[in-house]
């Protein structure tokens, strides 16, 4: 029972700023330390600024491609450890695969700032969806590699006896094998270039702004209720998305 | 097989210009100076006084965050582990990691601000307010806020593996609540607190968003400091040499955390 407590009391510190955020969205006083009487004004605010749609949309569409890319290069890579018999070389590449998940935010973000100066590519769309697949692609690795080590072997043989070539395999058996961890991997990488800020504030350059960004140079001005709202509507989205990924492993376990 | 040949040679391509080509750059780039000449000059500069005391600063406030994690967080874990619905638990403390974290560390430019609910409930008691934002103690309170969290899935992980006989068998012989948390918990679960230890410890070293918002760089980190050298001050080659200075304090970290968890092991095979 005392255990209860204390872990209802940490959920209640760990939810407090949250909730703090997202209660001053309804404050009609521009301040977030006293509350004067409920409104939606900031929310209405936020729907007409197109400029922010604007930004949410730019945040989607790199979303989406870098996305692509990733899922191409990150089932590459996992079939390519997978198939790497040798052990010392399959260690290898796996440690050259986690290069980009160990080292932090801003080296990666200055290196890729570098990269694109020294090879002339202009910062903006191009360099931030680039930048967004090179580190997704590591992390859907090692969502599908697990999976790959899952197949039956037999399977395998089966299919070689039958006559099948390297790249049938490939196709016929590791693919649809692992489709619908590629389809997760897929949104999980939306979700992590949507969420980033540390690499992309070094390649945006002027003109392109994602929503991170766009945050972090409105919190820099001061208080902006307009935020809080902001933040209550990304907190349900995760919210919706937490209860759905829940109900789909409930019914996953069931069916397995 | 050249299919198999084709996949590894398009994904290794994929990583020699993505993931090392990058870094080599910026080891080059610390080697030279603005006119394109070679020189060491960027290490002389990261290792006089004024760096050495922002590198030491840097390391000493990851050192204070990842310690206050890791108080809060392996106990914390370990009640969670102990609940029958547990996972449910996992899910709700995993949940805030989901969101921004430039939307957290503004929540706190609200709540720590000098008439914010904190400040509020200090001076209603009658205490004077305190100066959260624009110092250091800001800068603690928002950074372990946001990265404790993350400690706790690798911890979890282990936790809820450990038998439960073991545990039984310890109270059995008489071990009170402490003392199998200290004496049988944590000792299995040194690998899990290495790498949750790793996830608080480097981005703490390395973060600048939340120095610049919540303290308006008046604390500085090593990310603050390279941040500053390529977007502010502009001198690539000198951000550089901090950024391989970053690296190497983060590789020497892994190296003595990761070798303490693998002496463990190596002691224990030694002891079979």
């Amino acid at each position: 029972m005392k255990s209860k407590i204390t872990l209802s009391l940490a959920f209640v510190f760990l939810y407090a700023p949250l909730v703090y955020l997202m209660v001053f969205s309804f404050n009609s006083a521009d301040s977030m330390s006293s509350f004067e009487s409920f409104t939606l004004e900031h929310y209405g605010n936020l729907f007409n600024n197109t400029g922010l749609l604007q930004i949410v949309a730019n945040s989607i569409v790199v979303g989406i491609l870098s996305a692509i890319l990733a899922v191409i290069f990150g089932t590459l890579g996992a079939v390519a450890i997978y198939q790497l018999k040798n052990p010392k070389k399959n260690y290898q590449l796996r440690q050259l695969n986690n290069i980009m998940i160990l080292a932090p935010d801003v080296v990666i973000g200055v290196a890729f700032l570098s990269l694109f100066t020294m090879f002339g590519i202009k910062l903006g769309l191009i360099s931030v969806v680039l930048t967004h697949a090179v580190f997704c692609t590591p992390i859907i690795v090692i969502m599908l590699l697990p999976r790959l080590e899952q197949i039956e072997v037999s399977q395998i043989k089966a299919a070689l006896d039958l006559g099948a070539k390297a790249k049938d395999i490939v196709r016929i058996i590791l693919i649809p094998n692992i489709e619908d961890a590629m389809i997760i991997s897929f949104f999980t990488s939306i979700f992590y270039s949507f969420d980033d800020f540390g690499v992309t504030f070094f390649v945006t350059g002027n003109g392109f702004v994602t929503l991170p960004i766009e945050i972090y140079s409105q919190a820099r001005r001061g208080i902006n209720l307009e935020l809080n709202a902001l933040s209550t509507i990304m907190f349900l989205i995760i919210l919706f998305a937490v209860i759905v990924h829940q109900i789909w492993i409930s019914r996953g376990g069931r069916n397995a | 097989m050249t299919a198999n040949k084709r996949v590894y040679n398009l994904f290794i391509t994929w990583i020699i210009v993505f993931s090392i080509i990058p870094f080599v750059l910026i080891l080059i780039l610390s080697f030279f100076d603005g006119h394109g000449r070679f020189t060491v000059d960027n290490y002389i500069k990261v290792f006089d006084p004024l760096y050495l005391k922002l590198i030491l600063s840097s390391v000493v406030n990851a050192t204070i965050i990842t310690v206050a994690c890791s108080v809060l967080i392996i106990p914390l874990t370990y009640l969670i582990t102990l609940q029958r619905k547990s996972s449910l638990w996992l899910t709700l403390f995993l949940i805030p990691t989901w969101v921004n974290l430039l939307l957290k560390v503004y929540a706190f430019l609200g709540i720590l601000g000098s008439d914010g609910i904190i400040n509020q409930i200090i001076t209603s008691f009658g205490g004077q307010p305190v100066d959260f934002l624009f110092d250091i103690k800001g800068f603690i309170i928002v950074t372990v806020y946001i990265y404790m969290p993350f400690m706790m899935l690798p911890l979890y992980n282990t936790i809820i593996k450990i038998p439960k006989n073991v545990i039984k068998a310890a109270k059995d012989l008489g071990a009170s609540e402490t003392q199998v948390f200290f004496k049988v918990v944590l000792p299995l679960c040194k690998n899990a607190i290495a790498s949750g230890v790793t996830l608080v410890f480097i981005p703490s070293l390395s973060i600048f968003m939340i120095s610049r918002l919540v303290t308006g760089n008046k604390v500085m980190t090593l990310g603050t400091a390279i941040e500053q050298q390529f977007l502010v001050t502009g001198d690539w080659n000198l951000g550089s040499a901090i950024a391989i200075v970053l690296i190497a304090i983060m590789l020497i970290f892994n190296f003595v955390v990761q070798g303490s968890s693998n002496w463990q092991i190596r002691r224990r095979e030694y002891e079979k």
